[in-house]
């Protein structure tokens, strides 16, 4: 049975078909889900899924109680293309489609585990069968995430049979707006989006603000580099958004919702435009919704590519049709925003807590997290990690347990050096914070930021001096030059970072940084501009000795920044074999065949062609 | 894909266009990535006809299709090359691979070769940081690259070309 017969015109119509709808949910039994994430599509998994529906066919009568679907994103990224079987919570990595016949004939018909496709424990050599079991999901705690690779997105029936839309039918039958405001700020939820602005304050002062139009935002701009969080949301589960974006419009009384997604992301717009589409057929969205007399319709809109439009007031004039370009925040944008009209914006995992807060309740989300950040955060655990996907955590958890319990630790086995947090906003945590909560405030404290959510592992090989060139780099290109502090202020700090790389770097230059830092924090107009001081700030204030280093020594300690380290050939490794001679654009090596080479610093000329071809790791970075 | 032929042929694109978003001047970015879609590029008889049909001064539509990085003014290549330089890709190498495109094709970040078989575009970020350093072109994700792969990766392109050519 489908909803979309007719469309639902009551909450009470919307239990019932769920009820009706489990009912008949027992004659497919067995259900497979393949992860259909940008990591697993990318590795294979729409011809894992085609070699599946066509080994189905094959199987004719039997394969009417198995049912195939796409689903979102299960995080572990690392592992793709990923096939989930339940019942039985079978979880299959690294298949491929030479696999399938095994999968089909073995677990779907003989209910036996093919044990070559499960998750070996790196620590132990046990293949683990159960997704429980796997060290990276089990000390997550899946709330936003629940539903991502258990319902197909693409399906409004999935998610209303896992509960989907009755916290909205919950809101329209029994709760006053206030009501709901009153749960939010029960709840403690901050804002996901890197601010952490209670949300709950912001709906009741846009709700109290002067006007007769009001107006919700989704912020799906998600520009940091390195994360992916509101992606797999929205690719994932986009009803969820939808669910707590018309409740969150029903609290302080929107007519007009709009999500604004990022340009890079073609198919969280193709996944939210078939969300809207058939909500609006089942009645869930547009007017009079569930027959309540409330009216509520969303609409998309594709950012043109410009990082600023996160900011919310350039994200707002984007949406009118014009350049990206941030104002002045004297007046908020709950106040005077979207067309002068009072208007609430949250991020896309924001709005994604709001359906789980009214159905568990303010005080179950409150009992999750730290006194003054609640709830769970999902990250993007990626870089120098060994195993990169998407996490979600209680609040509170430390960056180590995070990066070594959850991420399997370094990949490589080298030694951590930082953890970047807050994407270009942020900042560097040194490896001897590593026990440091992650939690809104203690983030701050450390002159990093929660973020939206990019966690991005650096090992002993990364340069820190880089890493702040690369955001200053960054930063600079995305700066919307409106203000002077902003426009000129990332340009300098660029060129002497850049300086500094190149071993051009001068006494004063961290100094003179630090100033430059302290104008951006007084006089930028937006946040990208306040905050283009954290990642330089940050990495002085851990890394103090790598800048000097640059500077002083003309040597980077990290050998990452070319001409600032020499590559020398240990005599005792150097088999002579004479490959490096040969690649050597420079002529810059020379050795009897069978004995060991050396390179001539005066012609060397740094390009590192001889470390990538030497065989015996022979050539070495001083 | 391509540049309207006559005048009247895009009047009549990008009224459809205009009037797909009943001429509302909000819609101008919406209508921009349509019009782009349709033509490749905007061209100024495009925004010029687009001026016209909603309105505004075509100087406020420049100050748009020129500010955000998914416009482009001039006609693009066949191919598109998108390289992710986000960090994570930044820091297992993305860099290399960006050299290895603009000396292999001999363009700039955000150029179109000389026979417009490819247009390079860095991004800030594809979301893909498993894969780093992840290059795309077209709709085909291609998995922690080394930069002495794409002249192979890329000859694919340039090949199924070729041999569509030839079949034509």
């Amino acid at each position: 049975m489908s909803v979309a017969s007719e469309p639902l015109t009551s909450p009470s119509d919307l239990v019932h078909w769920r009820e009706e709808s489990e009912q008949q949910a027992e004659t497919a039994a067995t259900t497979v889900a393949v992860c259909m994430g940008t990591g697993c599509v990318a590795k294979g998994a729409e011809a894992v899924f085609s070699a599946l529906e066509s080994a189905l066919e094959r199987l004719g009568p039997d394969a009417a109680r198995i049912r195939l679907k796409r689903t979102g994103c299960h995080g572990f990224c690392e592992r793709g293309p990923i096939v989930a079987i339940q019942p039985g919570d079978v979880f299959y990595q690294g298949v491929g489609e030479a696999d399938v016949a095994e999968i089909v004939s073995e677990t779907l018909q003989e209910g036996r585990v093919v044990e070559r496709l499960l998750y070996e424990d790196p620590a132990s050599g046990d293949r683990l069968s159960r997704v429980r079991d796997i060290p990276f999901y089990g000390k997550q705690m899946r709330v936003v995430l629940q539903l991502n690779g258990v319902i197909d997105p693409t399906s409004i029936e999935d998610y209303i049979k896992a509960g989907g839309y009755e916290s909205l039918a919950k809101v329209l039958t029994g709760m006053t707006p206030d009501q709901v405001i009153e749960q939010v700020d029960i709840a403690g939820l901050r804002g996901r989006g890197g601010g952490g602005f209670p949300t709950a304050r912001k709906w009741r002062s846009c709700r109290e603000a002067h006007g007769d139009v009001r107006y919700v935002i989704c912020n799906g701009d998600e520009g940091d580099p390195g994360a992916f969080m509101d992606r797999s949301i929205m690719e994932g589960n986009p009803h969820g958004i939808i669910e707590g974006m018309i409740i969150g419009a029903y609290a302080i009384g929107a007519g007009q919702g709009f999500i604004y997604v990022r340009n890079e992301y073609p198919l969280a717009v193709q996944r939210l435009q078939q969300a809207l589409s058939d909500a609006r057929r089942c009645g869930l969205l547009g007017d009079n919704i569930l027959g309540s007399g409330f009216s509520f319709d969303v609409r998309i809109h594709r950012g043109g590519g410009a990082f600023v439009c996160g900011e919310s007031t350039a994200l707002m004039a984007s949406l009118e049709g014009r350049p990206g370009e941030p104002r002045a925040k004297y007046v908020h944008t709950v106040e005077v925003g979207f067309h002068s009209a009072p208007t609430v914006l949250n991020n896309v995992e924001t709005w994604a807590n709001v359906p789980l807060i009214i159905a568990r309740g303010g005080e179950w989300f409150a009992s999750i997290g730290t006194p003054r950040s609640k709830g769970t955060k999902v990250f993007s655990l990626v870089g120098k990690v060994r195993n990169t996907g998407l996490v979600e955590v209680p609040m509170g958890m430390t960056l180590r347990e995070i990066v070594y319990d959850i991420g399997g630790g370094l990949s490589d086995g080298k030694a951590l050096k930082a953890v970047q947090t807050g994407g270009p906003s942020g900042g560097c945590i040194p490896a001897s914070l590593l026990d440091t909560p992650v939690d809104f405030d203690a983030l701050q404290d450390l002159g990093s930021i929660m973020g939206s959510g990019g966690l991005i592992v650096m090992d002993e090989d990364t340069c820190m001096v880089n890493v702040a060139r690369y955001f200053l780099e960054f930063l600079q290109h995305e700066s919307c030059g409106k203000c002077t502090a902003c426009r000129e202020g990332t340009a300098q700090m660029l060129h002497i970072l850049t300086r500094i790389c190149a071993g051009e770097g001068r006494e004063g230059d961290v100094e003179l940084l630090l100033d430059l830092c302290d104008v951006l924090d007084d006089a930028a107009l937006c946040a990208l501009g306040s905050t283009a001081s954290s990642p330089v700030r940050s990495t002085i204030t851990y890394f103090r000795e790598e800048y000097d280093e640059h500077i002083q020594l003309r040597h980077c300690p990290a050998h990452q920044c070319p001409g600032l380290f020499r590559y020398e050939i240990v005599a005792q490794n150097c088999k002579g074999c004479g490959l490096c001679a040969k690649e050597c654009p420079a002529g810059a090596i020379a050795g009897e065949r069978k004995k060991p080479h050396v390179i001539d610093q005066a012609k060397c000329a740094g390009c590192g062609a001889c470390f990538e071809v030497c065989p015996a790791s022979a050539v070495t970075k001083v | 894909m391509a540049a309207p032929a006559t005048v009247s042929e895009c009047r009549t694109s990008v009224a459809a266009v205009a009037d797909r978003y009943g001429r509302d001047r909000d819609f101008v970015i919406p209508m921009l990535q349509d019009l782009q879609a349709r033509f490749g590029c905007l061209p100024p008889e495009v925004l010029h006809s687009l001026a016209e049909a909603i309105g505004v001064p075509v100087s406020q539509l420049y100050a748009v299709a020129t500010f955000y990085t998914s416009f482009s003014l001039v006609p693009q290549g066949r191919h598109l090359i998108t390289l992710c330089t986000g960090t994570v890709c930044y820091l297992k190498g993305a860099k290399q691979i960006a050299e290895m495109i603009q000396s292999h094709l001999n363009v700039a970040p955000g150029g179109t070769t000389e026979d417009r078989t490819f247009t390079y575009r860095p991004v800030n970020c594809l979301g893909a940081c498993a894969l780093g350093p992840v290059l795309m072109v077209d709709g085909d994700y291609y998995a922690k690259v080394k930069p002495a792969q794409v002249p192979d990766i890329l000859s694919q392109y340039a090949a199924t070309e070729a041999a569509g050519e030839r079949s034509e």
